[in-house]
């Protein structure tokens, strides 16, 4: 069996996927095989899953999310749509692992954060202009929701605190810790490590400035429990939060948490 | 006394708290969390914990910026 736009066609040994074009997708100029873009002359063999696309249509409701997930390895997407996430803050780190791991459809994302948006955000934060007074939880709900409509987003608008993690996100597969505050960086690793043993954790500390990209780091403290950053560069004056690198710290974040979450840690 | 603390053998006054050592580390406890011989501790036990002839120790620290 083939599997093409979700619909499952019968297997011919020798079949193209240029082939399916006029059946399936008429005009199609994009043709996806097994997450990867091939010619029209490649050569399917049976199970495999493909996906044409035309450039520049947008695509119906029922085929939408297969295309959305088109360059995803077979078998990932399975595995990330079944999975919950929360993320624990919503600044430069929380709203850049958030749209990383909606746009590779995750689940469930639990977004909690207590704060507005404010124009000194806007450095490194994934919001806009136009959402400035906007609770950071109802302004990424929108801004995700843009990116990928398959995503169940939940929100929590509370300051967290040791005591409330454990009960607030006892759901989830795995937890980012995207917080500012060091004193609340070690209450979310102390809360996770002592009550959700079962939960992966991504922890944060030394993401702050324009050093040095590759000191970013992400090492184990226990067995589902990894630590992204430097370990060294707080924030502070003259080393202020810019997008370049904590951007690449929430992405070392999003990609323990898929790893975490396809359990190859 | 001696303890190992992160791997490396540290000397330190007998009985002390492991507030007073994170503190005497440099570190601020608030942003430490603590582990000595293989138990998390509650942050509100810092003051009360006793590091012990060779107590293993290990502090994670943790910086601002998110």
């Amino acid at each position: 069996m083939i599997r093409v736009n979700e619909k499952t066609i019968p297997f011919r040994p020798g079949m193209k996927v240029g082939d399916l074009v006029p059946a399936i997708k008429p005009g199609a100029d994009l043709l996806i095989v097994n997450g990867f873009p091939v010619s029209p002359e490649a050569v399917l063999a049976d199970g495999d899953v493909c996906c044409l696309i035309k450039r520049g249509e947008v695509p119906s409701p029922e085929e939408m999310e297969s295309l959305l997930m088109a360059r995803h390895t077979p078998g990932v997407h399975a595995l990330v749509k079944k999975a919950a996430v929360g993320i624990m803050g919503l600044g430069g780190l929380g709203s850049q692992v958030a749209q990383a791991l909606a746009r590779i459809g995750v689940g469930r994302l639990l977004l909690a954060d207590y704060d507005v948006v404010e124009p000194s955000n806007l450095n490194r934060q994934q919001y806009f202009v136009d959402q400035i007074g906007m609770k950071k939880t109802a302004a990424l709900k929108e801004n995700l929701l843009r990116m990928n409509p398959y995503v169940q987003l939940d929100t929590i608008d509370i300051r967290l605190t040791e005591e409330n993690i454990p009960e607030l996100f006892k759901d989830v597969d795995a937890l980012a810790e995207c917080f500012d505050d060091p004193v609340l960086k070690a209450a979310g690793l102390r809360a996770a490590v002592t009550r959700l043993p079962a939960t992966g954790y991504v922890g944060s500390s030394g993401v702050a400035g324009f050093g040095d990209s590759n000191a970013l780091v992400t090492r184990q403290l226990f067995p589902r429990v990894f630590l992204v950053g430097d370990g060294e560069s707080a924030a502070a004056p003259g080393q202020g939060l810019m997008a370049p690198r904590v951007g690449i710290a929430a992405h070392h974040q999003a990609n323990q948490i898929l790893r975490l979450l396809l359990q190859r840690v | 006394m001696k303890i190992i603390c992160n791997g490396q053998t540290k000397e330190t006054r007998d009985g002390i708290s492991l507030h007073d050592f994170i503190r005497e580390s440099g570190l601020n406890p608030g942003t430490v969390v603590a582990e000595c011989d293989g138990v998390i501790i509650r942050r509100e036990d810092y003051e009360t914990c006793q590091l012990k002839e060779n107590s293993m120790v290990e502090l994670i620290r943790f910086v601002g910026g998110g």
